[in-house]
């Protein structure tokens, strides 16, 4: 039965994919397009003939591009499986043969000529001089290139794999595809880069030469004197600022859920508001209470009568910083876990006459390892890759973050050794990344098991209630302290000089007026701030798909080289943006993929950024879906597509929910990656304000700091209106009874 | 399969409605624009006003555009850089990414806008120039009870240890210039001695090259060696900051601008080009508070603004000085004999 109809669907889907590829090749133009890639001036402006807009048929049958040619072989060819049926060895032969030779040609004509001829010396010397260049690819090859990726993936499933599962098999081979272009070829490009000598010949001696530099990896600070090499200063400051917001973390986490502690949500407040605070802000604040005239600074020497000295400018200052910024992500991961142990587990010890502090000690704390880990990755990943605090604070003490950003945009401009530095830093996020999952090793920490589990938890024992406490509401008001002192900043004339209270700031940056009946945007922040909310809008809801998707055949299909698979859909977490940043400048600059300048590179690099958190949002609450429900969809004579939209999307609205948010929020605040793609039309909200930064203009800075905060919580807000509701509703009357 | 086609499409549909209102048939240019942002825009707005050619421009400080220039010279998409200091604009021009132009405006200007040009074979020239100096918090200085320095020697006095600012001239093209100001003041040898004394006062090598006046104007340090143009922004800003032209005699920046090689619109770069160097042009400066001097001789001046004729100053030796070979040389030099001393 379920052949029949598989039958039914493939020719459809099989003809559907043909003529993708035919437009591609005869009507859309094949090159990428001058200025906007979204744009229709090419219609009236000489198309077909024009070459520029000319699809590549044309381009062919004018004498012109003859390395096209060649491609409309695969595509005459595949018409030869129309008509046959799925189960004909001949139908599946015929589409992954001609796929495969169309894809490879694209490739190899894309990678092999470029904007000055051959791209390589042997080509040259085996076919001469060419005499002609190409620009990037552009809507047409696009077309081909997914018209034979899925028809490929038509013949594999043909051929039976996953069960002749149309839909999964392109699904994988869709992911496959997208994360090689946009994480896997980058990151090789870069590290190529590294190699390059400065006659553009590739040296092995020239890498080693900059990888083993005492910049790098000195260790002068130790014997006095000197300083230490960027790569041991990064380190150092991860591995502190991991450590201190793991700790700061739990504690907050262990307020919340195990003590009697009255204003929690309050607590939990405080703990959403730096994650979507942009760059800078908190650097700023800090700057302005402990610099050398910052008001704690000068009111404490006045006190002791001490000399007030720029303590803060280095370490300590970037620590802070960082350790404020992150604390949240730790919390949130580890609200969960903490949550998560079974209050069972803890009776069942109380019972055993086991102390209160034995209980922690033994049970609780043990179990909540996991978290544990999980919070000290992300605070190590995140402090490798700030860029703003360092910016800011960093004083002498150079990190790798701004290292690379100064190699590339600095007075030296050296690409390679921006690459090389690059690679020590992810090798550094990749070694924490496994090193956790070392750690973790293969114990099982399941307890919420689906059996009875109707106990609470009990409350922290006395000995680690009182520190805890302490740190908490210590912490907690630093945090509101340096909040106010944002705010304040943003209303007064001159921040730390002159104190008047001021509308200025905003002002300048979101004024607009009424002018011939519409209305014009006459404030200095407006373009960016509109770039940025529609990049962001664009964004968030393609990183939550294909999170989903991911985490779909991730959770409930199975095959071959799945664990290789879900370490490259992960790869991206582990890569700090100021490497994504790096790496998408070296690869998608030149044909065959030209997309630097565009809106386009920004959606993608946020996409595949936080496409991970998607990821495991999606897993984490697909497995708590059981599998019977998807069954009983497939045994009713539905497709997996139809599947996955029907049953499992409607079930999955908390995880959408939270990659939607999650990519929302990072879209607007993240820089590390976004300051090497902006460009003169896609101007982004943290450049702008980067630029404000720069210029001493803290009050601007500041102002537009202040409304993105307050955007971000409305928009959080309405996706949680739009998409929360319904969802818990149905997840609570659909949940499965065990 | 059919979803990721959705998606495709959905994208598209999204991104077609909200970003493409492009103008047909109508001039433009891509500007690169080095100066401070409202300069930047104030130009970009009135250019358009005045020609009506559609400019899209992006900001980035000089060494960030030669380093977009320079990974883009395969595929230019810049049609002129205006603005920065004038030794990347040179380095450009050796490196041949930017093209030979000369502009009918050439008698209006001064001298030394001219001799930019001329010594890089017409592929840049100076549209505003400012002398190097130092400037310093005078409410600092008092509370420290630090005498009143007025000269680059005075730099080195042991009193003056941790209030001194300068960015690293690794990273910025202030802090190169004032490397290469010193080794022109006092010869190579005893340049590199002052470098040395200096390095012991010393706070901070910042990154960006007018960071140390900023960091002044906040009050987070004392010295700060930067342009003067820089400090008198910050006085004028309401910072208290004293602007010193050093007794010396100094060295001088030519902020300069250049038409990238092989851009898009050529046509509307030589437009921008000759209407930049125009007395209406230049005299918007002071709008922003840009306390250059402008190679215009017609445009108007700010009476804040260092008066170049006051300030001693040095014959600065651009050619040599912003060349690849001798730059890589001094920087490496001041790398291995100066940096890495103990402070």
């Amino acid at each position: 039965m379920r052949t029949d109809h598989s039958e039914a669907v493939s020719q459809p889907v099989l003809i559907f994919w043909i003529i993708i590829g035919w437009v591609g090749f005869m009507v859309l133009p094949w090159y990428a397009l001058e200025d906007v890639f979204f744009s229709f001036e090419w219609l009236f402006d000489g198309y077909p003939f024009d070459s520029d807009y000319a699809p590549a048929a044309f381009l062919v049958t004018q004498g012109e591009k003859l390395w096209l040619a060649p491609l409309v072989l695969p595509i005459v060819a595949v018409l030869a499986a129309i008509g046959r049926v799925k189960s004909d060895p001949l139908y599946a032969k015929i589409l992954i043969a001609s796929s495969a030779f169309g894809f490879a040609w694209l490739l190899f004509q894309g990678f092999g000529i470029g904007l000055r001829g051959w791209q390589f010396g042997t080509l040259e010397a085996l076919f001469g001089p060419l005499g002609d260049r190409q620009f990037g690819m552009g809507y047409g090859a696009m077309f081909m290139a997914l018209s034979f990726l899925f028809l490929f993936t038509q013949g594999v499933a043909a051929r039976g794999a996953i069960n002749g599962d149309v839909f999964v098999v392109s699904a994988i081979g869709g992911v496959i595809a997208v994360i090689t272009i946009f994480v896997f070829f980058p990151i090789a490009k870069m590290l190529t880069a590294a190699f390059i000598t400065e006659d553009q010949t590739y040296s092995v001696v020239v890498f080693l030469s900059k990888f083993l530099d005492d910049r790098l990896w000195g260790v002068s600070c130790l014997s006095g004197g000197g300083k230490c090499g960027v790569a041991w200063n990064s380190l150092f400051l991860a591995v502190s600022v991991g450590a201190i917001t793991t700790v700061l973390g739990l504690v907050f986490a262990l307020v919340v859920t195990r003590s009697g502690f009255k204003h929690k949500r309050v607590l939990r407040a405080l703990t959403v508001l730096p994650i979507i605070t942009p760059p800078f802000v908190i650097g700023l604040a800090i700057i302005l209470l402990f610099g050398l005239s910052g008001s704690v600074t000068t009111f404490v020497a006045d006190v002791f009568g001490i000399q007030p000295t720029r303590w803060v400018y280095g370490l300590p200052g970037v620590m802070i910083a960082q350790v404020l910024a992150f604390t949240p992500i730790a919390f949130l991961v580890l609200i969960g876990v903490v949550e998560g142990v079974s209050p069972s587990m803890e009776e069942a010890a109380q019972t055993l006459r086991a102390s209160k502090w034995q209980v922690f000690r033994t049970v609780s704390f043990p179990l909540m390892r996991p978290g544990l880990a999980n919070a000290f990755l992300l605070g190590f990943i995140e402090s490798m890759a700030d860029f703003g605090n360092p910016l800011v604070l960093g004083g002498n003490y150079d990190v790798l973050s701004t290292e690379i950003f100064f190699a590339i945009v600095g007075a030296q401009y050296d690409q390679g050794q921006a690459a090389v530095l690059a690679i020590v830093l992810l090798a550094f996020t990749l070694g924490a990344f496994y090193a956790q999952r070392f750690w973790l090793g293969k114990k099982s920490y399941t307890t919420v098991s689906g059996k009875g589990d109707a106990g609470v938890h009990p409350t922290m024992p006395s000995r680690l209630a009182i520190p805890v406490y302490v740190v908490a509401i210590v912490w907690a008001l630093f945090t509101v302290v340096i909040y106010c002192m944002i705010v304040f900043g943003s209303f007064v004339e001159l921040w730390g000089v002159n104190n008047t209270l001021t509308f200025k700031h905003y002002v300048t940056a979101f004024s607009f007026s009424w002018g011939d009946g519409d209305i014009r945007w006459t404030g200095a922040a407006w373009n960016s701030f509109w770039t940025t909310i529609q990049i962001a809008a664009i964004a968030a809801p393609l990183t939550a798909a294909l999170g989903l998707l991911t985490a779909y055949l991730l959770t409930r299909q199975n095959f071959a080289g799945k664990s290789s698979f879900e370490f490259g859909t992960m790869l991206s977490f582990a890569i700090p943006g100021t490497v994504i940043g790096v790496s998408y400048i070296l690869a998608f600059n030149v044909p065959p993929l030209e997309l630097t300048g565009t809106g386009i590179i920004l959606v993608i690099s946020f996409v595949f950024r936080n496409m991970p958190v998607g990821v495991r949002a999606g897993i984490a609450s697909m497995s708590q879906l059981d599998k019977s429900l998807d069954e009983s969809s497939l045994t009713l004579g539905a497709n997996s597509w139809q599947t996955f939209r029907r049953i499992i999307l409607p079930l999955l609205k908390p995880a959408i929910l939270a990659a939607l948010v999650y990519s929302f929020v990072r879209a607007m605040t993240a820089v590390s990656a976004v300051i090497f793609l902006v460009s003169a039309e896609y101007d982004m909200a943290t450049s702008y304000i980067i630029g404000r930064v720069e210029n001493n203009d803290y009050g601007l800075a500041i102002a537009y700091s202040t409304t993105l905060i307050i955007v971000m919580l409305v928009a959080v807000g309405a996706m949680q209106l739009a998409v929360g509701r319904t969802a818990i509703g149905r997840r609570m009357s659909t949940k499965p009874e065990s | 399969m059919k979803k990721l086609t959705l998606i495709a499409t959905g994208v598209m549909a999204v991104l077609m409605s909200t970003t493409s209102t492009v103008a047909m048939a109508k001039d433009k240019m891509t500007l690169y624009c080095s100066a401070q942002d409202d300069w930047c825009q104030l130009m970009v707005n009135s250019f358009e006003e005045a020609t009506g050619v559609d400019v899209s421009m992006t900001r980035k400080s000089s060494g960030e555009t030669f380093a977009q220039i320079k990974a883009e010279a395969a595929n230019p998409k810049g049609d002129v850089w205006w603005g920065g200091t004038g030794d990347p604009h040179l380095q450009a021009a050796e490196e041949g990414l930017t093209a030979p132009y000369v502009s009918g405006m050439r008698d209006q200007l001064n001298d030394w806008s001219i001799s930019q040009a001329t010594s890089a074979g017409d592929k840049t020239i100076g549209i505003y120039s400012g002398a190097l100096g130092y400037g310093y918090n005078s409410d600092l200085l008092a509370a420290n009870n630090l005498p009143e320095p007025a000269c680059w020697q005075d730099l080195l006095k042991p009193e003056y240890k941790g209030h001194v600012q300068m960015a690293n001239p690794n990273s910025s093209g202030t802090a190169y210039t004032t490397l290469a100001t010193i080794v022109q003041l006092f010869g190579e040898e005893e340049g590199f001695e002052f470098m040395k004394g200096l390095h012991k006062n010393i706070n901070q090598y910042t990154k960006s090259g007018s960071a140390p006046i900023k960091a002044a104007a906040r009050g987070e340090n004392t010295i700060g060696i930067v342009f003067m143009h820089d400090a008198v922004k910050q006085a004028v800003a309401g910072f208290p900051i004293k602007v010193v032209a050093p007794c010396e005699g100094t060295g001088y920046e030519i902020g300069s601008m250049s038409i990238i090689k092989d851009g898009r619109n050529p046509e509307s770069a030589q437009k921008f080009y000759d209407w930049a160097l125009s007395a209406e042009a230049q005299t918007l400066a002071l709008q922003v508070n840009a306390f250059q001097v402008p190679s215009n001789m017609g445009a108007e001046t700010s009476p804040s603004a260092p008066d170049l004729a006051s300030i001693k100053l040095i014959d600065y030796d651009f050619k040599k000085y912003g060349s690849s070979a001798e730059r890589k040389r001094l920087l490496q030099k001041w790398d291995d004999e100066v940096s890495v001393l103990p402070q």
